[in-house]
């Protein structure tokens, strides 16, 4: 199940249905917006997506997750928009049989999303600058207040 | 042929636009899109050269024809999670 959403990921909500006689192991990752980086404060970050293209490209990611690892459940919930510190931007839940196809696809689905689906988060920093991260560019923009 | 190429993120707030149109002769490729987008919005110049384009939801080749209804991407180097 793949889901793009501008609510806060209710967790409890997706691991429900992921509990099931035949699912031995359940794993969650939460990729949660942190506070300090570096000794500087995040306030927030906002994630854009482009959305038609992250949710084919999700839904692939999925099917290629199921190809490789035996899995019962799969879900990737992805946050757009603003999250605050201490909330979940991303949420991976994956079941199987046993342990070990949980934890490697759970692994492999994250560092997969990161490298390739087209959704980009903006720092917005306590010191009022905000920044768009895309790796290996220089994207430094301007300060809010300026 | 017109094509409509979508920006997003530093790209998008460079270019002031979320969209771009660029000119391209019949039988244009992908490889033909980072100079007339660099060529119609210059601040784009930084970003064209590390991006990939995205032709109808998915990452194109350079070699990849276009035709005049694709809906082109630029997609700067991504940070999702």
């Amino acid at each position: 199940m793949i889901k793009l959403t501008e609510q806060a990921i209710d967790v409890p909500q997706l691991l429900a249905p992921m509990r099931r006689p035949n699912s031995g192991a359940v794993v969650l990752f939460l990729g949660v917006t942190r506070r300090f980086t570096a000794q500087r404060e995040t306030v927030r970050l906002s994630y854009e997506a482009y959305q038609d293209m992250a949710m084919a490209q999700l839904g692939r990611l999925e099917a290629e997750a199921r190809e490789r690892w035996r899995l019962c459940e799969c879900v990737i919930v992805h946050r757009l928009g603003e999250v605050p510190p201490g909330e979940d931007s991303v949420a991976i839940a994956v079941s199987s049989p046993h342990r070990a196809a949980a934890f490697e696809a759970g692994q492999w689905l994250i560092d997969t999303l990161k490298q390739s689906i087209p959704i980009w988060k903006q720092e917005h920093w306590a010191d009022g600058d905000s920044e768009w991260i895309h790796p290996s560019v220089e994207t430094q923009t301007k300060s809010d207040v300026d | 042929m017109k094509l409509r190429v979508r920006l997003f993120a530093a790209a998008r707030e460079a270019a002031s636009a979320d969209q771009i149109e660029i000119d391209l002769p019949c039988g244009a490729t992908v490889a033909d899109v980072p100079a007339a987008l660099a060529a119609e919005a210059p601040t784009l110049a930084p970003f064209v050269e590390r991006s990939l384009l995205a032709v109808n939801s998915e990452y194109a080749a350079p070699q990849s024809l276009l035709r005049e209804d694709d809906e082109v991407a630029l997609i700067p180097p991504v940070s999702g999670g």
